[in-house]
């Protein structure tokens, strides 16, 4: 996990969790952290397997070897 | 000269993917015939102009509009009173994250003016001379106040503060005190002080970078017009209608319902273009005065008030190995974000080591608000500053190790597995064949001559997806029309009309691609981020698709064949169906013809939200000559390699990498903003503020690298972005080579290089 949500976790920056999507990931992540489930809904993009998804939540991650939370990306 | 080199598993026999064919905007530009934003006119329209604040900051005590409401020809003036205090809400409704409370006072001012140029009050009249006359005639009373506007002094705790409510994000524990250091990012891995104190080599410095406009050639410009029952139109110029339409209802507390924006043709943005400014009030003024109000920003006012990027200090400390294993990287990064929070540090941080696989390394960035205008994105934001920094550092590491600075980098080099200093593992990236295509280059073997430097620099951007829609409608001549909502701002009309012709199997000059306002078309996010051709572009590869499944439909009705024994091919509808015989095949042509009799009219529209952007990458070689006497240094060659992933039209991808390259060498050459005691800004016109021109620039050579992106239909990824990230420091390690002085203050103006040769001769 990237960016702001060490603020959440208490710098806690990887843990295990059992979630076949990305809406699971985020249920899960609220309910260990509060508020930093919501934080990535809102906020963050998921890279499963190195590819980056901005808005992800039906994302099946259930065979993904890596998951990362990033800041969302914009640009110019 | 121009190369496309592909891998040897890249090869995919397109029929029209990869051509060149001419843009279909192309005449119209050329010819004058093409509308931008200041071209529209409605009948009865008012003009509409800005009283800004001629004071960095200070407290807005009074303003007394009656003068100028009593002037003969004077039909509306807003002031910030007019607008709805928003609370503060960050929206994801543009290309990043903005704060609309913020976005509203930037707009226009409440209580405070925070930068030179502010607007504090609006006025729209019968004629420009009136609207003028009328602005001098507001009097606004203010109370001066301290500015500041460097980005170090900003963050002193003895610096004027220009928000209350700011207490430093991303610090434990949260300050008690408001300050300018809205927020501290940091990416981290490791153990960084150690690996440094174990390094049998390090290099350091501290690099600095001046706030640049984006210095598109249109200003902002708009009409709006609101009717008495509350429906609005606009018509502007920007990267995104639906962009100014989400923001202008947030602004005014309107429904997105409510108003309808048509783009205008876009006479650039590069990022500058994602926000807002003159629409709200525009729409304002209409409301009061009952008529349409055309807005249209002098050169003057797009300097003073629109977004430039952040001036910044880059501090990088470098470990390595002696044989060249780089080992250690600790970045700082200290961004100005102007009036508001909100600068690019956050993806300076990100992409400031990716082109790199090292093992332990700590990134900070720290985004200062400052008495300037507010930022606004442009192109890679905050990249092409960490760039400078991080690559000038790369290369004194090379010159001290005694390597090839691209040998250095491809031992060293991010490639698939490698995971990056931001988070994720790289996969499908093609980093080192771009560094290999430059080493193999024949510019790399040309010997140099005396006064002459030669400089190399990587860059990284991420490439973005997201929100689109188009929409594909078939003729009754079996010619198409290709429907998208995003503003073609690179050449993507030409990439959509390519597309859309590989999937139909017909001539690209038989697709007319067309940009529709928000009214027309499904949502698409804006036209930002090196976003659409890949997204928007998959939204016109899946419409054309489902057009050729209801195309075969028709096809195996009148044949009376299941539809599975119905193939399209070269544009044709053919029987597989070996019991029907030798049954002539279904042109395009011949089924819109017989739309009427087979289902009705062909079209089909589809959204999506694009997942799976690939990374760029890029890497650009640049020679330079400097004269010893009047400091000025002249760019001899330039070459450009690029990670394209597959280049849809290959002209408008050399024409990204050329275009950003000399947006690049005029930042690390001349342009900055510059301030005087009181915070004004003293260069705000083209001829002060210096870009290049055709004649500051050598033909600038390309190399596209053809790695595709599996997550598109043909390959694509974003290609806008990453040039405009290496040539600050490409150019800047020529130039130092050149003098034998390592150049860390940019821009690099003559008047610089002579005082670093006068120092030198003593």
């Amino acid at each position: 996990m990237g960016g702001d949500l060490a603020s959440f976790t208490g710098g806690r920056a990887e843990f295990d969790v059992a979630a076949t999507t990305v809406r699971e990931l985020i249920r899960e992540l609220e309910q260990r952290y509060p508020g930093a489930g919501d934080y990535v809904a809102r906020r963050m993009a998921v890279a499963i397997d190195g590819e980056i998804h901005q808005d992800a939540d039906a994302a099946p991650i259930g065979g993904a070897r890596e998951i990362c939370l990033i800041p969302k990306i914009g640009g110019g | 000269m121009s190369d496309v080199l592909d891998r040897p598993d890249a090869k995919a026999g397109f029929a029209t993917v990869g051509t060149r064919p001419v843009r279909p905007d192309g005449v119209d530009k050329v010819t004058g015939r093409a509308a931008f934003g200041a071209d529209f006119a409605m009948p009865g329209q008012l003009t509409g102009r800005v009283k800004r604040s001629p004071h960095a900051h200070a407290r807005i005590v009074s303003i007394d509009a009656r003068k100028a409401l009593a002037l003969p020809g004077v039909k509306a003036v807003v002031t910030g009173a007019d607008f709805p205090d928003l609370a503060s809400e960050i929206v994801e409704g543009g290309e990043a994250a903005s704060n609309m409370r913020d976005m509203a006072v930037n707009v226009i001012a409440r209580d405070k003016v925070l930068y030179e140029g502010h607007a504090v009050a609006a006025v729209a009249a019968v004629s420009a001379a009136i609207a003028e006359e009328a602005l001098d005639l507001i009097e606004v009373k203010y109370e001066p106040l301290a500015h500041v506007i460097d980005v170090e002094a900003a963050m002193a705790s003895s610096a004027p503060v220009l928000h209350d409510h700011i207490f430093t994000d991303g610090v434990d524990p949260k300050p008690t005190l408001p300050s300018n250091i809205a927020k501290r990012h940091q990416f981290a891995r490791g153990d960084v002080e150690a690996a440094l104190a174990a390094a049998e080599v390090r290099v350091e410095g501290r690099y600095t970078t001046k706030a640049v406009h984006q210095g598109y050639i249109e200003p902002h410009a708009c009409v709006a017009s609101m009717s008495a029952d509350g429906q609005a139109q606009i018509w502007s110029s920007s990267q995104g209608h639906f962009m100014v339409r989400a923001y202008s209802a947030k602004i005014l507390g309107l429904d997105i319902s409510d108003i309808r924006v048509t783009p205008a043709e876009i006479g650039g943005g590069f990022g500058g273009k994602t926000v807002i400014y003159l629409e709200p009030l525009a729409l304002a003024l209409s409301r009061q005065a009952g008529a349409p109000v055309k807005m249209v920003m002098s050169r003057d006012e797009v300097f003073r008030a629109t977004g430039p990027t952040s001036g910044g200090v880059i501090h990088v400390r470098l470990g390595a190995t002696r044989d060249g294993k780089i080992t250690a990287a600790d970045v700082e990064l200290k961004y100005q974000a102007g009036a508001f929070p909100g600068s690019p540090v956050g993806a300076a941080c990100m992409t400031a080591l990716a082109c790199y696989d090292i093992a332990d390394f700590r990134i900070v960035g720290w985004d200062v608000v400052t008495n300037s205008p507010k930022v606004a994105a442009y192109r890679a934001p905050g990249a092409p500053a960490t760039a400078f920094g991080v690559e000038c550092a790369v290369d004194e590491l090379a010159k001290k190790l005694g390597v090839d600075p691209i040998e250095l980098r491809i031992k060293n080099g991010a490639r698939d597995g490698v995971k990056a200093a931001y988070g994720p593992t790289f996969q499908n990236i093609g980093y080192i064949e771009t560094l290999e295509a430059v080493k193999t280059h024949p510019h790399y073997a040309l010997k140099l001559g005396p006064n002459q430097g030669r400089g190399i620099a990587a860059g990284f951007w991420f490439n973005v997806g997201g929100e689109s829609t188009a929409a594909c409608h078939i003729g009754e001549d079996g010619t198409a029309t290709v429907v998208t909502g995003n503003p073609d701002i690179g050449g993507s009309r030409a990439s959509m009309a390519i597309m859309a012709a590989e999937v139909l199997g017909i001539p690209v000059d038989n697709v007319r691609p067309v940009i529709a306002d928000t009214a027309s078309i499904g949502y698409s996010m804006l036209t930002g981020g090196s976003r659409t051709t890949f997204a928007t572009g998959m939204a016109v590869v899946r419409a054309a698709e489902k057009v050729v499944g209801e195309l075969k439909r028709r096809a195996a009705g009148v044949w009376s064949v299941p539809e599975d024994q119905v193939a399209w091919e070269g544009g044709r509808a053919v029987c597989l169906d070996p019991a029907k015989g030798d049954v002539k095949p279904l042109t395009l042509k011949g089924l819109a013809g017989m739309s009427a009799r087979t289902g009705g009219p062909i079209s089909a529209e589809v959204s999506l939200n694009a997942q799976g952007a690939g990374p760029g990458f890029g890497v650009h070689l640049c020679d330079v000559e400097i004269d010893p006497e009047t400091g000025h240094v002249k760019v001899l060659r330039y070459l450009v390699a690029q990670d394209v992933g597959r280049a849809i039209h290959p002209s408008y991808v050399e024409g990204q990498m050329q275009g950003g390259a000399a947006q690049g060498v005029g930042w690390a050459l001349n342009e900055e903003y510059v301030f005087d005691a009181d915070g004004k800004m003293e260069n705000a016109g083209f001829l002060d503020y210096r870009v290049p021109v055709a004649s500051d620039l050598p033909m600038i050579d390309t190399v596209m690298i053809e790695v595709p992106n599996p997550r598109h239909p043909f390959g694509a990824k974003g290609v806008g972005e990453v040039p405009i990230v290496p040539p600050l420091a490409a150019v800047a390690i020529a130039v130092s080579e050149a003098v034998g002085v390592r150049m860390k203050d940019l821009p690099l103006s003559p008047p610089k290089i002579r005082a670093v040769l006068d120092a030198k001769a003593g």
